[in-house]
């Protein structure tokens, strides 16, 4: 127990101490196919919230894709807190485009869902289980089944199931693509708050500037064919950050300088 | 939202007018001919003067269906299970099952009674040939059917084979499972019926609705070969309610189906 105490906390330190994401020229193709990426060059830091954007095609998705391990990378090297996403030493956490909920379970064995896939002990599960569900403030909503849900509702059941195994490194597929406005930008604080509240690093990946300039620390653009990292903008706003921020003039400067580049790169490319 | 009395009320008003017509056309016929359509109450009253017959006749035929309609559900769920897990195995079975549902029953019978003997096990045997196939289709089809991301998810989540098979293989498939159990409880009586008619047997505590038939038939008891029509059509009306009450069971909480529109 002791040792296995201090495994834990050593390999927590290295994590701290070096990039918990690392591409070294990485290409990815499928099959025979073109090349979908190239030439993805890049470290993150824990703790880094960093955004992917650019137009559709330019192998945004398909880079959280290798970083999952749900897809291999076709050359270079790939290494998550120093290990291959193969070995999959790290805890990562996925939530996709759609909720992507067991419709046949209820709100509660939905979140528990990871850990009992891991077989922890039920009294645990429930614990993490009702601590997630704090955190998107669905406590009520347990026994509900996911039909009886509103769209961000579902939204925030499946970000709550992520965060239940206390990941490293979450990946977010355009999660709240499919939500109007004012329900995207409730959940774009909501997930921030969470974020002062944990410790993971966050790769989004989104077609909104708005989006990405709020939540970001670091912001990726990129271009097709094949898929590259043609501008980086790194986004200084203080935090935490409110819906104050958004009146901000710095806040509304990224906006426009975002905006800017990504219509540079759609551009150049028809 | 039409109101329940709506839904009884029309439906009976229909049978009302259908026996109505059914009595005419009984009516304009000629005596010489009379015997041709039994009046409803004849067959009523056949159906009461021989339910010593019927009943027991109707006890049979349900064991046959029940016991093969059992057997195709556990045959073809487990065989669902084998060829979800490849679409080699998939690919090599499929044509085979087709050939097996397209083998005519009025052919395989005779064989079936020079391997088996006539009797209970035939019967059985061909309930089984009738339900088997929209069962394993419809149950291979939602085994392979979960949602693509929930796939993913529970690969990501390191899940075990077993448990990506229990917790949504499984629960992904029984909509489709239950569409298939549907179209093979209206097949089982009817399964048991054809079984029996082709290779039933009197002996020991009787023959089936089939075998009785033949015997009505070639006595020229007309209302009593109605009256066991009527009976095996209430013996599929069993089965089918046993299988929408089961369905409704495991898939109104979830399931889109079963999705309240009034709400």
């Amino acid at each position: 127990m002791l040792l296995a105490a201090l495994l834990l906390s050593s390999s927590y330190c290295m994590t701290t101490k070096s990039p918990i994401v690392e591409f070294k020229s990485v290409t990815k193709s499928y099959g025979e196919g073109p090349l979908v990426l190239d030439g993805i060059d890049f470290t993150a830091q824990p703790g880094e919230f960093i955004s992917l954007i650019g137009p559709s095609g330019c192998g945004k998705s398909t880079l959280l894709r290798l970083i999952a391990d749900l897809s291999p990378i076709t050359s270079g090297s790939l290494n998550i807190a120093g290990s291959t996403p193969e070995s999959k030493a790290t805890e990562l956490a996925f939530v996709f485009q759609e909720p992507t909920l067991l419709p046949w379970q209820t709100v509660a064995n939905n979140v528990e869902l990871p850990q009992k896939l891991r077989d922890v002990p039920a009294k645990e599960r429930a614990t993490s289980r009702d601590r997630a569900l704090q955190l998107v403030h669905l406590v009520d909503r347990g026994d509900a089944y996911p039909r009886q849900l509103s769209g961000g509702q579902k939204m925030r059941v499946s970000i709550a199931r992520a965060l239940t195994l206390d990941p490293k490194i979450l990946l977010l597929d355009e999660p709240f693509g499919a939500l109007d406005e004012m329900t995207r930008e409730r959940l774009n604080e909501e997930l921030l708050s969470i974020r002062d509240q944990q410790s993971w690093t966050a790769f989004f990946v989104t077609h909104s500037v708005i989006e990405a300039v709020f939540l970001s620390n670091r912001i990726f653009i990129m271009s097709a064919n094949p898929g590259k990292i043609a501008h980086e903008v790194t986004v200084d706003l203080p935090r935490p950050r409110t819906s104050d921020t958004r009146l901000s003039r710095p806040y509304q400067d990224l906006l426009a300088e975002v905006s800017k580049l990504l219509r540079s790169v759609e551009e150049s490319r028809s | 939202m039409r109101s329940v009395l709506t839904n009884i009320l029309l439906p009976a008003a229909t049978g009302a007018v259908m026996i109505a017509i059914w009595y005419a056309i009984r009516h304009g016929l000629s005596e010489d001919f009379k015997f041709l359509l039994p009046t409803p109450d004849e067959i009523i009253g056949s159906l009461d003067a021989n339910w010593n017959i019927l009943g027991r006749a109707v006890y049979n035929t349900s064991q046959g269906a029940l016991l093969g309609f059992g057997l195709a559900i556990v045959v073809s769920s487990l065989l669902a299970l084998l060829m979800s897990l490849s679409s080699l195995v998939r690919i090599s079975l499929y044509p085979y099952l087709m050939i097996l549902q397209m083998t005519p029953i009025i052919i395989f019978a005779p064989i079936l009674i020079l391997w088996v003997g006539p009797g209970l096990k035939s019967v059985v045997i061909i309930t089984f040939l009738i339900c088997f196939f929209p069962l394993v289709v419809n149950t291979t089809q939602g085994l392979i059917s979960a949602d693509r991301n929930l796939v993913e998810l529970f690969k990501m989540y390191r899940a075990s084979r077993w448990q990506e098979i229990k917790l949504l293989r499984i629960p992904a498939a029984l909509p489709y499972f239950f569409t298939g159990l549907r179209i093979a409880a209206v097949l089982a009586p009817i399964g048991a019926l054809v079984g029996d008619y082709t290779a039933g047997s009197s002996a020991g505590n009787g023959g089936g609705l089939g075998f009785q038939a033949i015997i009505y038939s070639s006595q020229a008891k007309y209302p009593a070969l109605f009256a066991t029509a009527a009976v095996t059509c209430i013996l599929g009306f069993v089965f089918v309610a046993v299988v929408l009450s089961l369905s409704w069971f495991a898939l109104h909480k979830w399931h889109d189906s079963y999705q309240r529109t009034d709400t």
